[in-house]
């Protein structure tokens, strides 16, 4: 591969609390060699340069939360339009739960997504190793295995693990590795038959409501099973006021709890059911505005340093039904970046915070070497055009699946390219995004 | 501290003194030259009793213990879990007391509660208790003969490094070598997954989650046995054995890139070969395993002859 620089775009890196305007030179191999301004001065005609002038140049997108779906739900997504989805959002890294068909509870399963994400070779793709066999909640996976053939963290997502002596075991067990335990907190009793949020909106539907309690109750049962264990729990998709306080509680304790949060948990509330809408359907379920209020204070003040999107595909076969009877979940790989400006232009946190809680903020939770532009990690590196718009389009998505309750929104500034390694493998063609060898084609 | 050991019985080694684990070693180093003569038997417990209470199944400590009484000419009397009243509904207390009123000289106890003998040794103040195991507390006879093989192979204890690798938690034997082997000065390392790693632990023992770390600088390294009947169901402690084998069974492979050359290993069996010891580590030229159950039936005689007295208690003819 041939040396590339990145001239004169406006550089962002929060690990280093870098912003200004800079050259980024990539070598052969797909590194970082510099970062700096005019760095690029002395790159001669041996070297691809690319002008990125009004550009933001920022590390890849890291995304700690996403279902790929494959091996076993095909015909949802696959790994290969999983990153495809990921690079058209500016994702380089996506970590991906072990909810597929078999379950990613053995090393040979962890093996073949990543061998897949090679053949694809479009992004970083990471697997979280389940918890427990089949996700069952019944005995402890062989996690060893997993974290040997690439595994970065181990979570039962999608099912509460509600054995408290287990999630005990298994953050004990965790500490072998030193990876983070990922918690879907959700008390199954509590949430009963319910299918959104129990408040005025389930009222008025008739639907079944689950409580923030089903939440809370959780987070306040792991966050004590991290004080007994020094386990690291790391709350995903946060939902709750109550969950917010009890994490920023444990963080100024001192103890290994961390939190990440969803784009559509803090620019939605459960009003976007509206009526019945299953695209605003998902575990946990969109709250009120108070909880979406305190997720964005959470995100603001540090207690909740990363935001993850549970990209969570289902095509309409699992969408268009009964609501009690859609699937949970929505896409959100696409929408992440101009969701989370969204706030930055609201005034809720700097354009910095938004690409720490983006980058380097999920990196660290999951001990990555990826989220940084620092001279030698990987040339992951997302280019933002801030002038331009995004009009969300769900047919247009390159997901396999389009359930997003984002549908016609416009969401300010677009992801212009995305380079995983150094390679170019998304670019905005100025009517549409092209994906792969065809993003390079037209470069 | 006393220098000698003198007590009526034996019930653990947190609380003995350097002293009195060194004269149970010295002593027992006396016996061993008796255990490889053709005539291995002496009068020194002649007409002395030994009852052997083992609640729970034994193979090679109820053996040596009965060896050990056989040698040094003692009358003994063995009693097994499902033989006895216990099975019928009667207290280990009252079956100890029944056992009392014949008046034995030692009751050797096995029991699968924690601070069975220790109730035993105070209800009884008329018979010598010898604990031969009491659930996951202590197995002090287990740890003298491991202390008596470790100084046998590297000649002391002072700053040697003892590893000892497994399920830590649910070990009579591995808390009785930790307490004995502190005391005797050497540095103590347990390894295994945290699950089996017990709370409160003294600061000294160093805990070790990886294999490698935990045996790289190591004199002797100990290998448990995963005891599944110890394990209570649901217990969640690791996945499977083959995983646990991966993460903390000691082979060749293991052996050759992380251990000193002169490493000795040791296991206090039965062992499960393939799990915590490759069949060629069990065997081969690193492994203690046979002289530590050589040197049990030494330690044993040295733990009748002195909790009867030693010199004082014993026939002048019997000395050791």
């Amino acid at each position: 591969m041939k040396s590339t620089v990145l001239l004169g775009g406006r550089v962002l890196d929060p690990a280093s609390g870098f912003d200004g305007v800079a050259d980024v030179l990539v070598d052969g191999r797909g590194r970082i060699v510099e970062v700096g301004p005019n760095a690029g001065a002395s790159c001669d005609g041996g070297w691809r340069k690319e002008d990125m002038t009004g550009k933001w140049v920022l590390p890849g997108l890291v995304d700690i939360h996403v279902h790929l779906r494959e091996p076993g739900h095909e015909y949802k997504e696959t790994v290969e339009t999983g990153s495809r989805s990921a690079v058209a959002g500016g994702f380089t890294t996506v970590a991906c739960m072990a909810n597929t068909n078999p379950v990613n509870d053995t090393g040979a399963v962890t093996r073949f997504i990543v061998e897949q994400a090679k053949a694809c070779g479009l992004a970083r793709v990471l697997p979280i190793a389940a918890l427990t066999k089949g996700l069952r909640g019944e005995h402890l996976a062989e996690i060893s295995d997993m974290i040997d053939e690439g595994a970065v963290a181990i979570s039962d997502d999608g099912m509460p693990v509600m054995d408290a002596h287990l999630m005990r075991r298994g953050l004990e067990y965790s500490r072998i590795f030193g990876v983070p335990v990922s918690v879907h907190e959700e008390d199954s009793c509590l949430s009963h038959r319910g299918c959104m949020n129990e408040g005025p909106t389930a009222t008025r539907l008739g639907l079944p409501g689950l409580p923030n309690a089903a939440e809370d109750v959780m987070v306040a049962r792991d966050i004590l099973l991290a004080e007994l264990t020094g386990g690291h729990v790391h709350v995903a998709h946060i939902s709750t006021r109550g969950a917010v306080e009890l994490v920023r509680d444990a963080k100024r304790r001192g103890l290994p709890v961390t939190a990440e949060a969803a784009p559509h948990h803090f620019r939605l509330t459960e009003e976007a059911v509206g009526d019945y809408d299953t695209n605003a359907k998902m575990a946990p379920p969109l709250r009120m505005e108070e909880d979406r209020l305190a997720v964005l204070e959470g995100l603001a003040d540090g207690t909740i340093e990363a935001i993850a999107t549970d990209h969570a595909p289902h095509p309409t076969q699992d969408k268009e039904v009964e609501f009690e009877l859609a699937a949970n979940g929505v896409v959100g790989l696409e929408t992440a970046w101009g969701l989370t400006m969204q706030q930055v232009e609201a005034g809720t946190f700097s354009l910095m915070d938004a690409v720490r809680l983006l980058t380097i903020g999920p990196s660290r939770l999951f001990r990555l070497e990826t989220g940084t532009l620092a001279a030698g990690r990987p040339a992951d590196i997302t280019v933002i055009d801030p002038d331009e718009k995004q009009v969300v389009v769900p047919e247009h998505l390159f997901s396999k699946s389009h359930n997003t309750p984002f549908g016609g929104w416009t969401l300010p500034t677009r992801v212009e390219r995305t380079y995983f390694g150094g390679k170019l493998v998304y670019a905005w063609d100025g009517v549409r995004g092209r994906v792969g060898a065809e993003a390079r084609r037209q470069r | 501290m006393s220098e000698y050991f003198r007590r009526k019985d034996l019930i653990g080694l947190r609380d003995l003194s350097a002293g009195e684990i060194t004269h149970i070693l010295d002593v027992a180093e006396q016996f061993r030259g008796l255990n490889t003569r053709a005539i291995k038997k002496v009068p020194t417990l002649r007409g002395k009793s030994v009852v052997h209470l083992f609640l729970e199944p034994s193979t090679r400590t109820r053996t040596s213990f009965d060896i050990a009484a056989k040698r040094l000419s003692a009358d003994t009397f063995s009693i097994s879990g499902s033989a006895s009243s216990t099975t019928k509904g009667e207290t280990l207390l009252d079956t100890a007391k029944n056992l009392a009123a014949m008046h034995p000289d030692i009751i050797v106890v096995r029991h699968k509660r924690a601070g069975g003998a220790l109730k035993l040794a105070g209800e009884l103040p008329e018979t010598c208790i010898i604990n031969a195991g009491d659930g996951a507390c202590e197995h002090p006879t287990q740890g003298l003969l491991d202390l008596l093989t470790i100084r046998r192979a590297l000649g002391g204890f002072k700053n040697r490094i003892v590893t000892i690798i497994g399920d830590i938690t649910h070990s009579r034997v591995a808390r009785s070598d930790i307490w004995g082997l502190r005391t005797v000065g050497a540095k103590v390392r347990v390894c295994g997954p945290p699950t089996l790693i017990p709370m409160g632990l003294p600061d000294d023992v160093e805990v070790f989650s990886s294999l490698e770390a935990a045996v790289r600088g190591a004199d002797v390294v100990m290998a448990l046995r995963i005891q599944q009947e110890r394990i209570p169901r649901g217990g969640h402690f690791f996945p499977t054995l083959r995983e646990y084998s991966r993460l903390y069974g000691l082979n060749r492979d293991k052996l050759r890139r992380w251990a000193r050359k002169d490493l000795v290993i040791m296991h206090p069996g039965p062992v499960n070969r393939g799990v915590e010891l490759e069949p060629e580590v069990a065997d081969g030229e690193w492994s203690v395993i046979l002289d530590q159950v050589e040197n049990g039936v030494a330690v044993r005689m040295a733990c009748m002859y002195l909790v009867l007295g030693g010199e004082r208690g014993a026939a002048k003819e019997g000395r050791a």
